[in-house]
């Protein structure tokens, strides 16, 4: 039951990384692919109607492991706390932008939020990668699973690897996102500037699963690491093929496989101690009581498949690619 | 100050905003809701702006609310997390289950909504915007769920120093929760509904266009405020009468309440200082015997004082903290139970008076307007927009009081439940450093600083505009045929 919720948690994670993945790349790119400010709202629009949807993935995926494992969320989320404050401003600081920079017609007005949304989504998708990685590689705890030390305890190479690996897979993630959500002269960008960054960006992905798997790895977990090689590959010959549709399927391949060449390097830990093993939070250790988790397995069994549902349904309904001239004129007070 | 210090500082200053956002969307997007059902089976465009005009206001101030939600959730294991561990096994459900259950729903529908006009075929459109404003209460629900645990923990047995989850049906089903749960839903309906009157009341002394809307608008957000206003009285004396039971010295702080009395009066407002050392010398202005009704439904029963419950608290629960270098300055030195009587004394009074004052601006601005009539001074103008402050203000009063009369507990023993399952506030807090929580606590006041400026801003422009700057005047040549088909209907 415990292992069971270990993977649900991983799954929500999944959801998260691959859905909001691409709402932090389109909102990288949004200097580099929106050149006029139509562009840029042609970029805004593609995700316009799920970004939101697409980051309850996150509340949920917290809010499980609070319900789940009250040990590992209190002990990461208290330890790694001021890149988290920077993280939570960041995807504030993005969700008002996009909402608020269509409504009032100034140059300026859209100028500040667009800052907004690119600096908060450089922001969030590093602070993701560093809390992820955070977990995988363990905080120094004590036996109370307090976090002992500098409040930049979180800071070292290996979560800013983390941060790196997160934040360059999404804005390759983005980029494929958006060659498949647009048309005419962006989607052609798009498209030119993934084939073109792909192999640098992803590659710290790749060298965090490489270190994950020299530390923690067994043979199942170079199964999923040789995985998200592969799909990396794919990707890009689907893309270097222009079916970008597939190329954006095999980029949440990329990512299934790296959630779970990550949580299965972890497994049976959820937060290892850097001081001492003895002391590492365990599947077993921090999970909450039977009981609980068979509440929380009810709720998910059937809240889980009506959120596919419902959120397959809204992409289908918004399914079309956007060009500049989809753009309505700007109509605002 | 203290990591606790800062902490609690911290806490309150987020949900305080929060909740300034959450009441305004919850209340507002089941009227916005009413009124796109009233325009779809109608088809009268007074309802079809009324739905653009307040749905665009709906939608500012949804935005604020969710980000600033996002952070509640974070919340509990950054700053609080010692209390996280103590109640991870029953309170963390309940927050997930909000998650996936209701603000999934929540956010979906709401994009379906915003870029569903006339993509969606009309009834799945008005389907979706139900969807999301139900959903936004079944949030409530799970949020106050947790909370309700916080001030009366049900359904739980204590296994190795923890409560552990026995029955979530009790969890749900707590009786605080079944009546802070439609105070709150009444409390939002008052906020949405003198919202509509405060602006639109606004828009008919300018002489504003449109004048049947904003006359639909005061009349539907009177009656909404007027229902609303009952409803809180009656779930409020409700809750009044749980928390004699439950929380007794709560209930005797809110009231000053220094000395049992039997039959105990109800002090209308006080002159003077209210906190204990002058408890003595406090002209109060007193209802005889109508405290003993609130808290019993019988004028004469015994309502006890906060010098008679202190001992009862310090037999239960201890006289000293224990001696323990987590818990900072308080380690060993001597429990107040009693909260910050002030606070509790006129936060109850506030909250009561806001809410009054709420409920009878809007009564007062629909008879000023009866019959097509419009006063033409500005204290008109001044009423009306002075209005929509004042349920927000009840608001947040109620929730200070209800949150700072259960200290120092974070966890209130329940004294019908089981021995052990409580937690004093002090106990609840991370091992941060101060330095950590004052870095958040200064950056995320500044933020929401900027961002409340933002949203004023942006409400006031909007609402400044009216119909016109959401709803663009139909010219005779822009029929369905004409329009081109490629464009979107709405875009960021």
């Amino acid at each position: 039951m415990e292992t069971f919720w270990f993977c649900v948690i991983a799954l929500l994670w999944l959801g998260y990384l691959f859905l909001e993945g691409f709402d932090f790349g389109v909102g990288m790119l949004l200097p580099v692919l929106g050149r006029s400010d139509a562009e840029r709202r042609v970029l805004v629009n593609t995700i316009g109607p799920v970004w939101d949807g697409n980051e309850v993935w996150l509340l949920v995926a917290v809010g499980a492991t609070f319900a789940a494992f009250p040990a590992w969320y209190a002990a990461l989320l208290s330890s790694v706390y001021l890149p988290l404050v920077l993280f939570l401003l960041a995807l504030i600081g993005r969700g008002v932008a996009f909402e608020y920079r269509g409504k009032v017609d100034s140059a300026r007005w859209r100028r500040v939020w667009d800052r907004v949304i690119v600096t908060g989504s450089w922001t969030a998708a590093l602070g993701i990668g560093l809390l992820l990685s955070a977990t995988v590689f363990g905080m120094p705890l004590d036996a109370a699973g307090d976090r002992v030390g500098s409040p930049f305890a979180s800071i070292r190479w290996e979560t800013l690897l983390g941060a790196v690996a997160v934040a360059g897979y999404a804005f390759v993630h983005g980029a494929v996102f958006l060659s498949l959500k647009t048309e005419g002269d962006v989607r052609e960008r798009a498209r030119a500037l993934a084939l073109k960054v792909a192999p640098v960006a992803l590659l710290p992905l790749l060298v965090l699963l490489l270190t994950v798997q020299l530390r923690f790895g067994s043979a199942w977990t170079w199964g999923a690491s040789t995985v998200v090689a592969l799909a990396a590959l794919g990707a890009y010959g689907r893309l270097v093929l222009r079916r970008e549709g597939q190329a954006f399927a095999l980029m949440g391949v990329v990512v299934a496989a790296t959630v779970a060449a990550l949580f299965g390097a972890l497994h049976p830990n959820v937060l290892p101690s850097t001081l001492d093993p003895a002391w590492s939070l365990t599947v077993a250790g921090a999970a909450s009581s039977p009981y609980t988790l068979t509440v929380m397995t009810w709720v998910a069994a059937f809240g889980t498949p009506a959120v596919l549902v419902y959120q397959g349904w809204t992409y289908w309904v918004f399914r079309k690619r956007i060009g500049t001239r989809h753009i309505p004129q700007v109509h605002v007070p | 100050m203290d990591v606790l210090d800062l902490a609690r500082w911290q806490f309150g200053i987020t949900t305080v905003y929060h909740f300034l956002m959450v009441p305004l969307t919850i209340g507002l997007s089941l009227l916005v809701a009413g009124m796109q059902t009233a325009w779809v089976r109608t088809g009268d465009r007074k309802y079809l702006a009324m739905t653009k005009f307040w749905g665009k206001l709906l939608l500012i101030n949804f935005a604020m609310g969710v980000v600033t939600g996002i952070v509640q959730e974070f919340q509990f294991g950054m700053t609080w997390s010692a209390y996280s561990r103590f109640v991870g096994d029953v309170f963390g459900a309940p927050l997930a289950m909000e998650g996936l259950v209701a603000f999934f729903v929540e956010s979906t529908f709401l994009g379906l909504w915003i870029f569903g006009w006339d993509r969606l075929p009309k009834k799945v459109h008005l389907a979706c915007v139900w969807a999301f404003s139900l959903a936004t209460i079944a949030s409530a629900y799970f949020i106050l769920a947790a909370n309700s645990w916080m001030q009366h923990p049900v359904g739980v047995e204590l296994v190795d120093g923890r409560p552990r989850l026995t029955s979530i049906w009790a969890v749900l089903g707590n009786n605080t929760v079944l009546a802070a749960f439609p105070h709150t839903i009444f409390g939002a309906f008052a906020v949405a509904g003198t919202f509509l009157v405060g602006v639109a009341a606004w828009h008919l002394w300018r002489r504003s266009d449109d004048g049947p809307v904003w006359r639909a608008s005061v009349k539907f957000g009177t009656w909404v405020g007027v229902a609303a206003f009952t409803g809180l009285a009656i779930t409020g004396d409700m809750q009044g009468k749980l928390m004699f039971e439950q929380q007794p010295m709560k209930m005797a702080a809110a009231e000053a309440l220094c000395h049992t009395e039997s039959p105990a009066a109800f002090s209308v407002f006080a002159l003077g200082d209210v906190s204990r050392p002058d408890c003595e010398n406090v002209k109060s202005v007193t209802v005889p015997a109508l405290l003993s009704f609130l808290a019993h439904n019988d004028f004469t029963t015994e309502v006890k004082g906060i010098e008679d419950l202190v001992p009862l608290y310090q037999e239960k629960y201890g006289t000293n903290y224990p001696v323990d270098p987590k818990l900072g300055e308080l380690s060993g030195k001597p429990i107040d139970y009693v909260p910050n009587l002030p606070v509790t004394y006129w936060g109850f009074r506030l909250m009561i008076g806001f809410g009054g004052l709420a409920v009878g601006a809007g009564l007062l601005v629909l008879w000023l307007t009866r019959g097509g009539r419009t006063p033409r001074g500005r204290w008109f103008k001044w009423l009306a927009l002075g209005s929509i402050a004042t349920p927000f203000l009840a608001n947040s009063f109620g929730w200070i009081f209800t949150e700072m009369g259960r200290q120092p507990f974070v966890v209130v023993p329940n004294p019908s439940g089981v021995d052990g399952v409580w937690m004093f506030t002090a106990r609840a807090v991370s091992s941060s450093t101060p330095g950590e929580v004052l870095t958040s606590l200064v950056a995320l006041t500044l933020v929401y600083g900027v961002l409340a400026c933002v949203e004023v801003f942006l409400i006031r422009r909007y609402v400044r505009a009216g119909i016109a700057g959401v709803l663009p005047a139909r010219k005779p040549d822009d029929d369905a045929e004409s329009r081109d088909d490629d464009v979107l209907t709405f875009a960021y």
